[in-house]
């Protein structure tokens, strides 16, 4: 570009196009220093202090805070915690658990839905498009305590409605599943080092709810990119509706909806309101996820160094799946490849 | 597609659902037969029935005139009562706060947070979408970090940092501002002003937590922005930054607008950050009052306002999705698809 420039002027072009990006990148990162990195470096640094009320005025440099190394660490791993019902281990396991079959479910239930609102002359699409996809604009708050309220063992719309199923069988029987209160698990064998109860089906029943309308809402936008004349030329080579579907659709929305996919998960994986205010973690700690159990330690213990301890495991355990999501995403989202 | 499926009749129907035209298209396609169109029809009615039975009950609820929980389930309203509509309007919590205040309130904190979070985005996502630099990678997954480590998980530190934040009046007409300047040893001082507890605290612990959604969703689009467009305006003789806002800023209007709303969705429904550092019912948002009725008194719910009082919150994110559904659907895939 700057062929018959003098090197001076070339040097000066050069470092101010090498020091671009950063002068783009320097507000999002001042802010993130302040709102994100400054207070994850502190909560490395209490998580080694058993930081707690007594420390709350003075922060660091109060005189009461003792430094009590990995003891925090420690602890959460193998259970020393005040807290009842809590084993790390277990708690990790569900999380993951519940992050992957709520997105395991979600996108291909979004996707068929889309292809279904996609199909030629369906009727009153615009409307079932436009109503689909009300669950994403209800507060969060809202949707866990009508859905709480669902699932409620005496006035709960679920056994209401198994009641007069059991009535329509000839069984006078009134149903009174404890949905959200029942221990036992359902399925023992299913996840054995992380009991699954009866609350995380009706979480995953709920969390369907709020979560098919996203990923339906993204693999419309994908379907309604791909070309008409692909299909086209597909059926004019004779390929059937399902072949079109797995040669044609399938790939080509799935660079669209990798990253949806990995962004749902993200999301399930810290969806905390929606476990706060529908189960709280309950019963007995059975459907607590990190993010929750870790705002109880802030909120409810006031353990500040545990607390800290537990956000820097959320973050490496979540910083590990990132890197690895994001290697699927980049290894296969390019057109060329798909 | 004609061709094809005419000798389709004897397979089952899985198959011959995947055989209809889902390309989408107008016009030039077959007609859908009136059987498969009324399957399809029933199909898409039990979807709307899963989808509206929750809202019907909140419906039905925000309608009754009573506060305690419905004992039978009912979907369609018995009665009209605006009652409850009219107590959240005139007294939404039980503090002396009015409905217009709450409203205020929320639109500063989510309009305000969304146009920073927006402006602060775009600039990153343009970097990560146009330069190659080093550290490149590592940066990108750094921006990422507030999905995983959600504020809520720091939000004990980050209160301390807020809060430090402090116009203390020391008397005498001396105003010091902590952490960089104190009162006279000896002297506490007033506070006039304490960062953590105003929504201009709450909305900086807010913005960077809006930044991955934001620098995601705007750096796939910037991807499929043509680099032609640049390099003519390159020839043309503008600098980097006047591309920047006379040719890409302009192209990357209506994807502005979209994930402006995505995160609009998120900062208006937000209450957990503002209900651990707000402490002023003055600077109480709509969506705290939802967990004032919810949270704390949640053995007597006052479930017609409350049912109510959602309604009015999630109406404003309903009407301008409404408003806007077509850029939407195609701003949410537009990095994907093509990029």
């Amino acid at each position: 570009m700057a062929t018959e420039a003098t090197t001076v002027y070339k040097k000066r072009a050069n470092f101010s196009r090498a020091s671009l990006p950063y002068l783009y990148l320097a507000p999002a990162f001042i802010v993130m220093g302040v709102i994100t990195f400054y207070p994850l470096i502190y909560q490395m640094i209490i998580s080694f202090s058993d930081f707690a009320l007594k420390d709350l005025l003075h922060g660091l440099s109060s005189t009461n805070l003792r430094w009590i190394g990995f003891k925090n660490y420690v602890d959460i791993l193998t259970g020393g915690l005040p807290v009842q019902d809590f084993a790390f281990f277990r708690v990790l396991t569900y999380n993951f658990w519940w992050a992957i079959t709520n997105v395991m479910v979600h996108v291909p239930a979004g996707i068929l839905i889309a292809v279904l609102l996609n199909i030629n002359g369906l009727w009153f699409k615009k409307i079932y498009r436009a109503m689909y996809v009300l669950p994403v604009m209800i507060p969060t708050i809202v949707v866990a305590t009508v859905w709480r309220n669902i699932f409620d063992e005496q006035y709960g719309a679920m056994n209401q409605g198994l009641t007069a199923l059991a009535h329509l069988f000839g069984s006078g029987q009134i149903v009174q599943i404890r949905w959200l209160f029942e221990y036992k698990p359902p399925i023992p064998w299913l996840l054995p080092n992380a009991p699954l109860p009866l609350a995380y089906y009706a979480m995953m029943i709920a969390n369907f709810w709020l979560g098919w309308p996203f990923m339906c809402l993204v693999a419309t936008g994908a379907l309604q990119s791909i070309s008409r004349e692909l299909y086209e030329a597909a059926s004019i080579d004779g390929a059937t509706g399902a072949q079109q579907f797995w040669n044609i659709t399938v790939p080509l929305i799935r660079p669209a909806m990798i990253p949806a996919a990995v962004y749902g998960f993200t999301l399930s994986f810290n969806l905390f309101s929606f476990v706060y205010f529908m189960t709280g973690g309950g019963p007995a700690r059975s459907t607590e996820i990190l993010v929750t159990f870790v705002y109880d330690l802030v909120r409810n213990l006031h353990l500040y160094g545990a607390a800290g301890a537990f956000s820097v495991i959320i973050f490496i355990v979540a910083m590990i799946v990132f890197l690895v999501t994001n290697r699927i995403t980049h290894a296969t989202a390019s057109y060329s490849e798909a | 597609m004609a061709v094809a499926t005419q000798s389709q009749s004897k397979k089952n129907f899985l198959v011959r659902f995947f055989t209809m035209d889902t390309s989408g298209g107008r016009g030039t396609g077959r007609k859908l037969p009136l059987w498969r169109q009324l399957v399809l029809q029933l199909l898409c009615l039990l979807l709307l029935l899963e989808v509206m039975f929750p809202l019907m009950y909140v419906i039905t609820m925000s309608l009754s005139s009573k506060t305690e929980r419905p004992t039978t389930l009912r979907l369609i309203p018995n009665e009209f009562s605006l009652v409850a509509f009219k107590q959240v309007l005139n007294q939404p919590t039980a503090n002396p706060v009015t409905f217009l205040v709450l409203l205020r309130n929320s639109t500063l904190l989510s309009f305000g947070v969304g146009a920073l979070a927006l402006l602060i985005a775009v600039t990153a996502a343009y970097a990560f979408s146009r330069f190659n630099f080093k550290m490149r990678q590592v940066l990108m997954v750094l921006v990422f970090i507030p999905l995983l480590m959600p504020a809520v998980g720091l939000s004990a530190p980050l209160f301390l940092l807020l809060n430090s934040v402090k116009f203390l009046n020391c008397g005498a007409n001396v105003v010091a501002l902590t952490p960089f300047t104190s009162c006279v040893a000896g002297v506490t001082g007033k506070v006039l002003f304490n960062l953590r507890d105003s929504l201009l605290g709450v909305g900086v612990a807010m913005i960077s937590g809006a930044l991955p959604f934001a620098v995601w969703n705007l750096k796939g689009y910037l991807d499929t922005i043509p680099k032609e467009l640049e390099e003519a305006g390159k020839i043309d003789g503008a600098s980097s930054n006047q591309i920047f806002t006379k040719i890409v800023l302009p192209l990357a209007t209506p994807q502005l607008a979209v994930t402006f709303f995505l995160g609009f969705i998120g900062y208006w429904q937000e209450f957990a950050l503002p209900w651990l550092f707000l402490t002023k019912p003055s600077n109480y948002t709509l969506s705290m009052t939802l967990y004032n009725m919810v949270g704390q008194y949640a053995t007597s719910i006052p479930w017609n306002r409350f049912a109510a009082m959602s309604i009015i919150v999630a109406a404003p994110v309903c009407i301008i999705y409404i408003a806007l559904q077509k850029q939407i659907v195609s701003g949410l895939t537009a990095g994907g698809v093509k990029g």
